[in-house]
């Protein structure tokens, strides 16, 4: 076997980090199974630079090509299902049927939203009847970068349910995925890879999030935060530094594992919301 | 083109007074749980008129432990008003509309005595709107179902809630009538320099028979408004706002974790095609800029014009602006009234003396009536040869002071728009239906006016982007601030 080691996922590119530093992902069974990089400040800039640069363009297409993008990630994720199951059985102690069942539960989530890409602005938009002679109305847009901190636990769901919401709106993704189960994440960059994702919409990182939270706060291209069941200290840092350039956040708490399997609650425009920014739009009606 | 006409010979007007005499108390306490009460800081403050700096009511000043009682109030009666059918509690906030109405002309002219306000705004914006407020929101208590589709509303609870002194009582609204459609209760801290018209509101309530403690309003300052935020007994933060107190409050809100809406400031851009209807563009120029002394966070305080007609917008803005009457606040011909404090007016001539410094050129009249000798004036007026670098063209001024600037291309025009870090108004004026719904898309404001400016209704979401803040007030997204999903 050879043991890989796993590269960020940069711009459509898979660059070491310029840290030079890794981390040794270590299988249940004691054996080393791969490295990944251990991302640093440095690499989150570039990350979100290259993730700004392909916001507009992707909020520019069509809903349409969106979704079928997002779709094409499903289908992508579920040629690696086998991968994904063996890797994520591999380090989380919960065996191969709840491996599985986290895989399959990722694609699903995927297919979801990508058919919300189209549609969630006719849940949350509206026509308004103002009091004049008025035409007016209100549309969501994309906030731009969206940070997203995944969870430990269930390392792809976790990470695939933080990030589609934001996808599925137009905003680009930085995401720094599950610390203590990394190498899922490594995984979904040739996902993206492979799926017609244009190059800075999808980025993802690994490392520690004790190193990188107070960045993703303070970064000003940054322009939400979406993340889950972080510990209470990190999810302070978190708001507190965000507070400073006033980037929306939200840290869900999900009761783990079922939380993340209520499709009812994870497949819902209520998740994209947060994600969106409203514009109303008025012109004179007349003659 | 030139303009020769002068304003020589032109007709005079006679004062025309707003009459009717309203009651002003002497003190006004604080309003918690459903009772007038003296402030246990023991701390008064005088509430002056800034047309006259004459005194109209000494209004108790809000400590701590005043802060705290009125929360434990608010508390004490969220069970009863949660528990409230929506119907029921619709009825209630249909009739606050109803009194608001039946009261709308000494509103209108408290309003005005307190703020500096003109008398036509208070009359024909604020005080209407706040009845359509209370009115609008009364009809969704009992339809929040249909409002957040797949998922059940509950209410937040307690709500903290902070406003500012340039739309006093319109802002009261539009803190308390979502809040208190969806099941929550209230502690409004209206600002230190326009208390009169929120406990006015009190009295409202009172013959409402709202329940008590359902809303409970303590004046006061930032000792008050500290007291407030910090409080670990409320369970939602909504302010609006400078987006400096903001991001204090954003500091404090996150230690907590509790959910935040933030309405703050902006420098909004207004940005003229040169195949734009100019005359009404230039009106539109003028109402966005000059509508209530500039204090407006919305205010089209940046204006970006297509060089080609830059020469003729200037020409007939600086004849527009010549036909402002500046002057006492309750007479009804009255266009720019009082600027709200002596702190706000040294603000503003601050900035009026930065501009030149910085290279712009002021254009102000000099005005043939003489401003009164008492209270804080300021005539309108704009900058030319004004850089995206200056201090005018980047902060918020927050008075009748305006920044004009030129563009060539629409893309520049979005370029020069969206350099800023606000992100709440925007104005564009041309005659091309395509080009407008083009440039809306791509600038970053939460409001976009389309050949008009400053409309407000309560069925519209208002709400920035950027740091002009989130969440969004008016309209069916305006319930969402205050429900838990």
């Amino acid at each position: 076997m050879v043991l890989k080691t796993y590269k960020l996922f940069i711009n459509g590119q898979f660059p070491r980090t310029e840290s030079g530093r890794s981390i040794k992902i270590d299988g249940l069974n004691g054996q080393a199974l791969a490295h990944v990089c251990r991302a640093s400040r440095k690499d989150l800039r570039n990350a979100v630079e290259a993730a700004s640069a392909a916001q507009s363009g992707w909020a520019g297409r069509s809903a349409y090509n969106r979704g079928q993008i997002l779709y094409r990630m499903a289908e992508m994720l579920e040629a690696r299902a086998g991968e994904f199951t063996d890797v994520i059985a591999s380090t989380v102690d919960d065996g191969c049927e709840a491996a599985a069942r986290e895989v399959q539960a990722a694609i699903d989530r995927l297919v979801s939203y990508a058919g919300w890409t189209d549609k969630f602005s006719q849940m949350l938009g509206t026509h308004n009847p103002v009091a004049g002679p008025h035409y007016n109305f209100t549309v969501p847009e994309a906030i731009g970068v969206v940070g997203v901190v995944a969870p430990d636990a269930l390392p792809l769901l976790g990470l695939v349910s933080l990030i589609a919401p934001a996808l599925c709106a137009g905003n680009t993704v930085v995401a720094l995925g599950s610390e203590a189960h990394p190498l899922a994440t490594a995984i979904v960059g040739e996902v993206c890879a492979t799926s017609d994702v244009p190059a800075g919409v999808v980025n993802l990182l690994t490392g520690l999030r004790s190193e990188l939270v107070e960045h993703f706060a303070g970064h000003r291209e940054i322009g939400a935060i979406h993340a889950a069941n972080l510990p209470g200290e990190q999810a302070e840092r978190l708001r507190a530094g965000s507070a400073e350039n006033l980037k929306r956040v939200v840290v869900r708490a999900i009761a783990e594992p079922e939380g993340w399997y209520d499709e009812s609650a994870c497949h819902s425009p209520w998740w994209i919301e947060p994600l969106i920014d409203f514009k109303t739009i008025w012109h004179p009606s007349g003659i | 083109m030139t303009r020769t006409t002068e304003q020589s010979g032109k007709w005079e007007y006679a004062p025309a007074p707003e009459s009717a005499p309203i009651e002003i108390a002497d003190r006004y306490g604080l309003f918690i749980g459903g009772e007038f009460c003296d402030p246990s800081s023991g701390q008064w403050r005088s509430s002056i008129s800034p047309a006259n700096e004459q005194v109209l009511s000494d209004v108790a000043e809000a400590g701590a432990d005043d802060v705290n009682k009125a929360i434990a109030a608010a508390r004490d009666a969220l069970p009863g008003w949660a528990g409230l059918s929506g119907r029921e509690r619709g009825k209630y906030l249909f009739r606050i509309a109803r009194r608001i109405q039946e009261r709308a002309r000494e509103l209108a002219i408290l309003e005005t005595m307190d703020g500096g306000k003109p008398i036509k705004e208070s009359r024909d914006v604020d005080i209407p709107l706040v009845a359509h407020h209370f009115f609008y929101y009364a009809g969704w208590a009992d339809k929040l179902e249909y409002a957040f589709c797949g998922r059940t509303a509950s209410p937040v609870g307690v709500c903290a809630q902070i406003i500012p002194w340039n739309f006093p009582l319109l802002m009261a609204a539009w803190k308390i009538a979502p809040a208190l459609a969806c099941g929550n209760t209230v502690v409004l801290k209206p600002a230190e320099t326009t208390p009169l018209t929120a406990l006015r509101l009190a009295d409202i309530l009172q013959e409402v028979g709202l329940p008590p403690g359902v809303v409970n309003i303590v004046p006061g300052g930032p000792e008050a408004g500290a007291a407030l935020a910090g409080s670990d007994a409320i369970d939602k933060l909504a302010f609006t706002g400078s987006t400096e107190v903001g991001k204090r409050l954003a500091q404090i809100a996150a230690k907590r974790g509790i959910p935040l809406t933030l309405e703050l400031g902006g420098k909004s851009p207004n940005i003229l095609f040169d195949d734009a209807p100019i005359d009404q563009a230039v009106e539109g120029i003028i109402s966005g800029i000059y509508f209530n002394q500039g204090h407006v966070c919305c205010a089209g305080s940046r204006v970006l014009v297509q060089e080609g007609i830059a020469e003729e917008v200037v020409s007939k803005l600086e004849w527009r602006m010549k036909s402002l009457r500046v002057g006492d606040p309750l007479d009804k011909n009255t266009d720019i009234g009082a600027i709200n404090s002596a702190e706000q007016l040294a603000r503003i001539k601050h900035f009026l003396e930065v501009g030149p410094q910085e290279g712009a050129v002021l254009h102000q009249v000099a005005g043939d009536s003489e401003l009164p000798d008492r209270g804080f004036w300021c005539r309108p007026c704009f900058f030319t040869g004004v850089q995206p670098s200056h201090v005018i063209a980047r902060e918020e001024i927050f008075g009748p002071v305006l920044a004009v600037m030129t563009f060539r291309t629409p893309k520049e025009a979005v370029e020069r728009a969206n350099n800023t870090k606000y992100g709440l108004a925007a104005g564009i004026w041309t005659d091309k239906g395509a080009k407008i719904f083009n440039i809306a898309t791509k600038l970053k404001a939460g409001v976009v006016w389309c050949n008009t400016y400053n409309k407000f209704d309560p069925g519209s979401p208002f709400g920035g982007f950027k740091e002009s803040g989130f969440g969004r007030e008016g309209g069916m997204q305006g319930l969402r601030a205050y429900v838990r999903l």
